[in-house]
């Protein structure tokens, strides 16, 4: 094997140089990007083309947008008079006049504060779900939600005394997250009742009699676990929260309020409306279809026929109807299954039905996070001796949920925007309730672009942060796993 | 590796080029991935390329079958010029073979036919004489019997040595192979050690990444050290490891060898 | 209990049936199913106890009565003398003629628009961005309205398209005028399209309710014939290619057999058109399609199109690079990639979720109520129900009819994906 030989050392090494011109610059990515072949030359002409007409439609339109008007026809004129008879211009005076709406509903003016501030409350209750004890992020997002909270209160003309309600609030919360940020789950576990306190008003001793509800489960479990188990002591202890809730409620609620009487103006369900009916049944039916959902999930999952039977067949029966369907059950056959004369409110009963919706979808969600988990986290948790529970919420949901984060965000995407099919059992979603009530306002009648890319653009902007959201957070799950 | 049992009765270089590369220069954007590369290879040569990883030596045998394009310089195969022109890129990939690290056999077809194929589609040979072809081949990589299961059934080891079975099935003269060993567990890297030894018996002509330093010992005529996208040294295995003249060189073969 | 048989007598304790594991499983399962079971029989007895309350019964027999209500779509004979049952079909067909002209469009779009926004072209990619995350995020329902009031809004009425005597003294045209070479009319009521018909036609036979038109019986026989002797072209090819390696070429004879025959078929029954005049005031012949139906259409396929876009953007990206790289190696050229290598295993990834997309677009014509199409949910669950005030019965019939299409579909879903499952260890 003497055929051939090449020695070669090299004695200096070679510096970068810059590629030949051909290979680099505008020029490059143009030919790379637009013309590489004639196919691909074919395609950027008729992009540009589409590109081109679509501007030419949509810029004069933008461009000429009215902001000050009050109809249809003014607007018009307006248009015809600064650039000329024919030419096209949008209407956005409507948006001006009735953006509240579109926000709001029929929610009393003076009252925009407390959804706002609920609002901003749910941010400051997600921040320690989303980072678990973490004080700087914490205060990051604290620090955020009070500077958007406080300009946004401004922006809407809040009285005084309210703005220093909610700053004094969110002062104290910053100052629990500095000296405790581990205390702040507790906020998250009260929301719920805040939230609603803000947003129906009432008497505030409701919600804290009816928070006192789970501090009496918490008490009963407390006291039993030691003696009958996790399962048993939590079911007696929801047995006794229940008829706390059934027989102590209301009595203590009217007795305390007799005495002190304390609360804000009541607001009526059928004055709620737009993007705030959007988030409260979109929030309130994915938090509580979280529990619901990972009970599925996990019966999904069990050994055991029966339970996997009931779980799997509820899944697939939601599954396999149209939400619409579950919304005509809210407002027209629940009043069939309820003991008769029950008779509550139109958005709770829909709120129930949606959360029975996704919860089925939540579950198959949480059913991919436990399938994505390794067989050996299921099989150490066993040989560390601890039970099913302990194994579940210690070791198996932790990470199950963890990896299911994007796809529980994209079920509440899809989720918020099925909200707007609240519409067809006659609440005042923002979409076609509110659009419907102010196209059929006399001054606004035979406009339908400027509303409806209104509330897609708002629609838009929520549901795709959202998506760049859960995708940012699926790519670091990525580079957490390897 | 058992150097004695090396019979290289058929290993013979001979003076006809197979490759020659000339000021060879590649970018990524404005990086510079390989630097004046100049090279030739002759027919029956067994050579190893070495160096530490993001040295451009992957994307350089990358070059010789066109995965990759190169921007100024010169690759001939076998006669022909590497160009844009897709007869001349056709003619160099079905006389070319090449192993990946990642074995990238197709898993929906089953080990005959991934190896039966290029052959049938590009070669426009009839089916059973493909077939044949294919068994003889299997039976060398010492697979035959698992011709009819699916890649996703055996293991690292014997799905390399169906992927090298997969590229001699389109009988090449020059085969490439880009870190046939490095995704393997140790026990079988000897296995595709042994096949890829016993074709170098056998007079192929093979360009070889790897770190198997045995290897390039027993097997090769010539070793190649890049570094930075650039050839650094290259000389017969024994002058190289032995008596390694540059300092980069020294590095590496202390990093890769010393403990 | 039943378990307690089972058990050996002597060590048996009551403590047993929690803490030990042969009983455990059964202890618990016997607790949820009477808790169910419970629950159950506490939604039943409300429900008995409010229809009595009521005086209302279940009952389905309002199926076979009279509608008196007419549906302007109907693909079965159909008129407001039949009954209920009737209807809730005329829905049904209109539903699923809905998701299946859905699916096709949808399909198309989202291929299209998921192989362009991988393309390497910059603008086609950034385009099909917009397009894609455009219709992915705002509700279905704003697209379906915009398209329904655009399409009724911005058309010219029917009187635009009269040449009234006071045009014809000026000597100009009508306002609005037919597109497509004078064949369809758009206006705000509806789009009027050409109506096929044949002037031999073979005529057709009715039983019972329904008439078996022979016509159509006679297309579908021959594309089906054709398409058998196409497969068996294409297998004779590739036993060619097997014997002698060289693949005929058989691509025009391919287009000849699929071709040709169905086009004699058709100029044997004399195929004609019927195309919309219009009258004195209104458009006589062809077909009308209302509004509902065409923004319907567009909106679903637009929006599931987005949806099925991604999806096939994702099976593309999940055929590692080293698959294309190492048929490139091989010696195959870009187009047998793609045919051999890639499609085949993307398609595994693909159908799936595409099959729950063709689920999710099923479900959503449902939202036809936004637009009152009269699909099964417009005529069972809407006009039946409100006309009958059988609330439950109809819903009852709606979920569980809706329920069998999901169902079969992801039956076939599953089939198709155990079926072509990649074989691992």
């Amino acid at each position: 094997m003497t055929a051939m030989q090449e020695t070669f050392v090299r004695s200096e090494m070679l510096g970068p140089s810059a590629p030949p011109i051909s290979e680099r610059g505008a020029v490059k990515w143009a030919r790379s990007n637009l013309f590489s072949s004639p196919l691909n030359t074919i395609l950027t002409l008729l992009g540009i083309t589409a590109l081109f007409l679509l501007l030419q439609g949509l810029l004069p339109w933008l461009l000429n947008g009215v902001w000050n008007a009050n109809s249809l026809a003014e607007c018009r004129a307006i248009v015809a008079a600064n650039a000329g008879e024919g030419a096209t211009g949008a209407c956005w005076a409507m948006i001006r006049e009735r953006w509240h709406q579109f926000l709001f509903g029929f929610y009393p003016s003076a009252e925009y504060w407390r959804p706002v501030l609920a609002f901003a409350l749910l941010f400051a209750a997600l921040a320690p779900v989303l980072y678990a004890g973490i004080r700087r992020n914490i205060l990051m997002m604290l620090g955020a939600v009070t500077v958007c909270l406080l300009a946004a209160l401004i922006g809407l003309g809040t009285t005084a005394p309210h703005l220093i309600q909610a700053t004094v609030l969110m002062a104290v919360l910053i100052a629990v997250a500095v000296w405790q940020p581990k205390k702040l789950i507790l906020f998250t576990l009260l929301y719920p009742a805040i939230a609603f306190f803000l947003l129906w008003g009432g008497s505030v001793w409701s919600p804290v009699v009816a928070m006192l509800g789970f501090g009496v489960l918490a008490l009963v479990y407390r006291f039993l676990v030691g003696r009958l188990g996790v399962v048993v002591a939590t079911g007696l202890g929801f047995v006794a929260a229940c008829l706390w809730w059934m027989f102590a409620q209301t009595p203590l609620a009217a007795e305390i309020n007799a005495v002190l009487p304390l609360g804000l103006t009541p607001i009526d369900s059928d004055q709620f409306g737009g993007f705030l009916l959007a988030f409260v049944i979109g929030v309130t039916a994915i938090s509580a279809s979280l529990p619901i959902g990972i009970l599925l999930a996990l019966g999904r999952q069990s050994d055991m026929f029966l339970i996997k039977t009931l779980s799997v067949g509820f899944i697939e029966f939601i599954r396999g109807v149209p939400l619409i369907t579950m919304l005509f059950t809210a407002s027209l056959l629940l009043q069939y299954f309820l003991p008769p004369n029950t008779n509550f409110d139109l958005i709770l009963r829909v709120i129930i039905l949606v959360t029975l919706f996704a919860s089925a979808y939540i579950a198959e969600v949480i059913r991919g996070g436990l399938a994505a988990l390794p067989r050996g986290q299921y099989e150490a948790a066993d040989g560390l001796g601890l039970d099913y529970w302990q194994a579940q919420r210690l070791i198996i949901m932790p990470q199950a949920l963890k990896i299911a984060i994007p796809g529980i965000v994209s079920s509440f995407i899809g989720l918020f925007k099925d909200t707007t099919l609240v519409a067809f059992v006659g609440l005042l979603d923002p979409l076609k309730g509110v659009t419907q009530v102010v196209r059929a306002d006399i001054n606004w009648k035979g406009i339908y672009w400027e509303p409806y890319i209104f509330v897609g653009l708002i629609f838009f902007i929520i549901c795709f942060g959202m998506s760049r959201y859960s995708m940012y957070l699926e790519r670091k799950l990525k580079t957490d796993h390897r | 590796m058992a150097e004695a049992a090396l019979d290289t009765s058929k290993m013979k270089i001979s003076d006809e080029v197979a490759i020659s590369i000339v000021a060879m220069n590649k970018w990524y954007g404005t990086f510079h991935v390989l630097r004046d590369i100049d090279m030739t290879v002759n027919r029956g040569e067994r050579i190893v390329i070495c160096g530490p990883s993001g040295s451009g030596k992957s994307t350089l045998i990358r070059c010789i079958n066109r995965l990759e394009e190169h921007q100024a310089g010169q690759i001939v195969v076998d006669g022909t010029e590497l160009t844009s022109d897709l007869k001349n890129i056709d003619k160099v990939r079905s006389e070319v073979g090449m192993v990946f690290q990642h074995f990238n056999l197709f898993p929906h077809l089953t080990i005959l036919e991934n190896c039966t194929l290029a052959p049938i589609w590009v070669r426009k040979i009839p089916k059973r004489e493909a077939e044949e072809t294919a068994m003889h081949f299997l039976r060398k990589v010492k697979i035959p019997e698992q011709a009819n299961k699916y890649p996703g059934q055996l293991s690292g080891g014997q799905q390399q040595r169906v992927a090298i079975a997969r590229s001699l099935c389109m009988k090449p003269r020059i085969m490439l192979f880009d870190e046939p060993t490095s995704a393997l567990d140790p026990e079988m890297i000897k296995e595709v050690l042994d096949t890829m030894i016993e074709l170098a018996q056998e007079g192929m002509t093979m360009i070889c990444v790897t770190h198997e330093m045995g290897f390039a010992q027993a097997v090769a005529n010539r070793v190649i050290f890049m570094d930075q996208g650039q050839i650094v040294e290259q000389n017969e295995p024994k002058e190289f490891f032995n008596n390694p003249k540059s300092d980069r060189t020294k590095l590496f073969l202390s990093q890769i060898l010393g403990h | 209990m039943a378990m307690a048989a089972d058990a050996p007598k002597d060590g048996f304790r009551l403590s047993m049936l929690i803490y030990d594991t042969r009983f455990r499983a059964m202890t618990i399962q016997v607790v949820v199913l009477i808790l169910v079971l419970l629950g159950v029989a506490w939604l039943l007895n409300n429900t008995i106890v409010n229809l009595a309350a009521k005086d209302k019964d279940i009952n389905f027999s309002f199926l076979w009565s009279r509608t008196g209500y007419d549906i302007g779509q109907a693909l079965i004979p159909y008129t407001n003398d039949s009954n209920h049952f009737r209807a809730a079909m005329v829905g049904l067909i209109n539903t699923l003629v809905l998701a299946l002209f859905g699916c096709i469009f949808a399909t198309i779009l989202g291929v299209f628009a998921g192989v362009l926004r991988l393309s390497n072209n910059w603008i086609v990619g950034r385009l099909m961005t917009v397009y894609v995350e455009m219709f992915r995020n705002v509700p279905l329902l704003l697209w379906i309205i915009l398209f329904y009031v655009i399409l009724s809004e911005l058309l010219p009425s029917t009187a635009d398209f009269r040449a009234s005597a006071a045009l014809i003294a000026d000597g100009k045209p009508p306002l609005a005028s037919m597109s497509f070479g004078g064949t369809v009319a758009l206006t705000n009521q509806g789009t009027n399209v050409p109506a096929p018909y044949f002037t031999h036609g073979l005529g057709s036979y009715a039983v019972g309710d329904f008439s078996i038109n022979f016509n159509f019986l006679a297309i579908l026989a021959v594309v089906v014939v054709s398409f058998l002797v196409n497969r068996r072209l294409v297998r004779n090819a590739r036993a060619v290619q097997e014997e002698t390696g060289v693949r005929p070429v058989t691509w025009w004879k391919s287009l000849a057999i699929l071709i040709l025959p169905i086009a004699i078929l058709l100029a044997a029954l004399g195929l004609a058109f019927d195309i919309p005049v219009f009258g004195k005031f209104n458009f006589a012949g062809g077909i009308s399609i209302a509004h509902a139906f065409t923004a319907m259409l567009i909106a679903l396929s637009l929006y599931t199109g987005a949806f099925i876009a991604e999806v096939v953007r994702a099976g593309i990206i999940a055929i590692s690079r080293g698959q294309s790289e190492a048929a490139f190696a091989l010696g195959l050229r870009p187009g047998r990639t793609m045919s051999l290598i890639i499609l085949p295993q993307a398609l595994r990834v693909i159908i799936p979720p595409l099959i729950s997309q063709y689920l999710n677009l099923t479900k959503n014509t449902s939202l036809g109520i936004a637009v009152s199409y009269l699909d099964l949910r417009g005529t069972l669950g809407g006009i039946t129900l409100n006309q009958t005030g059988r609330e439950l019965e109809c819903m009852l019939l709606m979920m569980a009819i809706y329920l069998t299409i999901s169902l079969i579909i992801s039956s076939v879903m599953n089939a198709f994906n155990n079926s072509v499952r990649l074989k691992e260890r």
